[in-house]
């Protein structure tokens, strides 16, 4: 069952669209193919999940762009939100 | 070629309401037009808790808002009320309005008139003589390019970046093509998404612009806070949706103004032009400030996206929520004006929603009631730029 959406090839983390439990299968479907994980902890409702293992310092990446900073090493499958993010204020001049 | 029906104004301008706006210069105005407002039919005010005590642009902000209200074209005619002494003089009120219209106005000072009561008398029957001319009028048929939309989106959630504001976007898109204006607004969510906007921008002039009227937002709260705009935004509510930071909600934000070309960048309550297309106003975050700007600069509605919920209306312009989550969908769907949520679960795709979306927004703009007017909201807020005098 489809319960979470990638929505760039780009993005490091997908959101759920379902209330996710610890062990949770999640799946999403991004351009016409399958992909499944498995949740290493409860997941709310519409927030993130690592689908790369994302070490300290570099960038979280959803809608293509960069987010944020993982504040530790994030592994796939646990949830990305304020307490492994950290802000990084870029310059993004074009 | 689609088609609304509103109000023909002398000024050229199509209104899709009629009302007869009474008009707080003040603070100290705004009970007495809350007073006057309740004995007339079709009459409208609102709290105007500023408009004293302002120097710089900080009063600029509050004369432009208030005029703007008064010159939108939901409004037939404006009754002002003033206390008389407020750094908002009555004829420093008029002729802001009168710069931007030639629709009917009456004033009162309330010192001069004698008091509360003296004032009341005369601001009904000025009301009620005004009603009764505007309720002559009829609708008549206008084409899409008429339309100024305002788009805003509050209390945001991870859905407000996957369905609803993907969706405002592609209404907004539609409505470009057809000669429309479309107003992209909320400057605080523009940070971590300038790079995308300034690429859309139409020439060296606008694309400047946007980063000017970003950074200037940026340094306005450090300098006068100590703080980090990111301390404020992404709200309590936002991070409980899963919104982790400022630039995550920025890249959802955007989706907004669909993907036409940033024609114009717009300070704050400005007026506004017809058939210019996609156009960026200087708003702040703050939804009820930002829906406010943009209503000053003549939007005649406003499609607002939410993922938490909100009752947000406005006095002036109605206002479409529309939501992208499930959940709350159900939980408040007294105050929603649209289910958003089926792009989310992949059962509808974003451009045959925006069909059906402005299939309703056509409705609201003929007349149907959105479930804010309904209900009676008539919150309003106006940007500051520093505290009272």
């Amino acid at each position: 069952m489809i319960n979470a959406l990638h929505v760039n090839e780009k993005d490091n983390v997908i959101v759920v669209i379902e209330d996710i439990k610890k062990g949770d299968a999640v799946e999403y479907d991004f351009e016409g193919k399958m992909y499944k994980f498995v949740s290493l902890e409860d997941i709310k409702l519409y927030h993130k999940m690592a689908i790369e293992d994302i070490k300290k310092g570099e960038h979280i990446v959803k809608y293509g762009e960069h987010i944020g900073v993982a504040g530790r090493d994030i592994k796939i499958g646990e949830h990305v939100h304020t307490h492994n993010v950290d802000d990084s204020r870029e310059k993004l001049e074009v | 070629m689609r088609t609304f029906w509103g109000y023909k104004r002398d000024d050229g301008r199509v209104g899709i309401r009629n009302h007869i706006l009474i008009l707080p210069a003040s603070v100290c105005a705004s009970d007495t037009t809350r007073i006057i407002a309740n004995q007339v039919e079709g009459a409208i005010t609102f709290n105007n808790q500023l408009g004293c005590s302002q120097v710089g642009d900080d009063f600029v902000y509050t004369l432009d808002t208030i005029s703007g209200f008064a010159a939108n074209p939901n409004v037939y005619g404006v009754v002002i009320v003033a206390l008389g002494c407020e750094n908002a003089q009555m004829h420093l009120v008029k002729e802001a309005i009168m710069k931007r219209t030639n629709k009917p106005i009456k004033n009162l000072i309330i010192q001069e008139e004698g008091g509360t009561l003296k004032t009341v008398e005369k601001g009904v029957r000025f009301a009620k003589e005004m009603s009764a001319v505007a309720s002559m009028l009829r609708r008549e048929e206008f084409p899409l390019s008429e339309i100024i939309l305002g788009t805003e989106c509050g209390g945001s959630d991870p859905t407000s970046g996957l369905a609803s504001n993907p969706l405002v976007g592609a209404l907004s898109d539609i409505l470009v093509k057809e000669g429309a204006t479309s107003v992209l607004s909320e400057t605080t969510e523009f940070i971590g998404a300038e790079h995308i906007l300034a690429k859309r921008a139409k020439n060296k002039e606008v694309h400047d612009r946007i980063y000017e009227i970003i950074y200037r937002y940026e340094e306005h709260i450090r300098v006068n806070t100590g703080e980090d705009v990111r301390d404020g935004n992404p709200s309590p509510g936002n991070k409980d949706g899963g919104l982790t930071t400022l630039e995550e909600k920025s890249l959802g934000c955007i989706y907004k103004g669909g993907n036409s070309p940033v024609n114009n960048v717009y300070d704050y309550s400005k007026q506004l032009k017809t058939n210019e297309g996609l156009v960026i106003m200087d708003t702040p975050g703050n939804d009820a400030s930002s829906v406010s700007g943009m209503v000053a600069g003549g939007c005649q509605v406003v499609v607002f996206t939410t993922g938490r919920g909100t009752p947000t209306g406005h006095p002036v312009a109605p206002v479409i929520k529309i939501t992208g989550n499930r959940e709350t969908y159900k939980m408040m769907e007294d105050n929603l004006d649209f289910d958003a949520s089926p792009i989310v679960y992949g059962k509808e795709s974003v451009n045959q929603m925006a069909e059906n979306l402005l299939d309703d927004l056509i409705d609201y703009c003929n007349g149907k009631l959105t479930k804010a007017e309904s209900l009676g909201y008539i919150e309003t807020a106006i940007q500051r730029a520093a505290n009272f005098v």
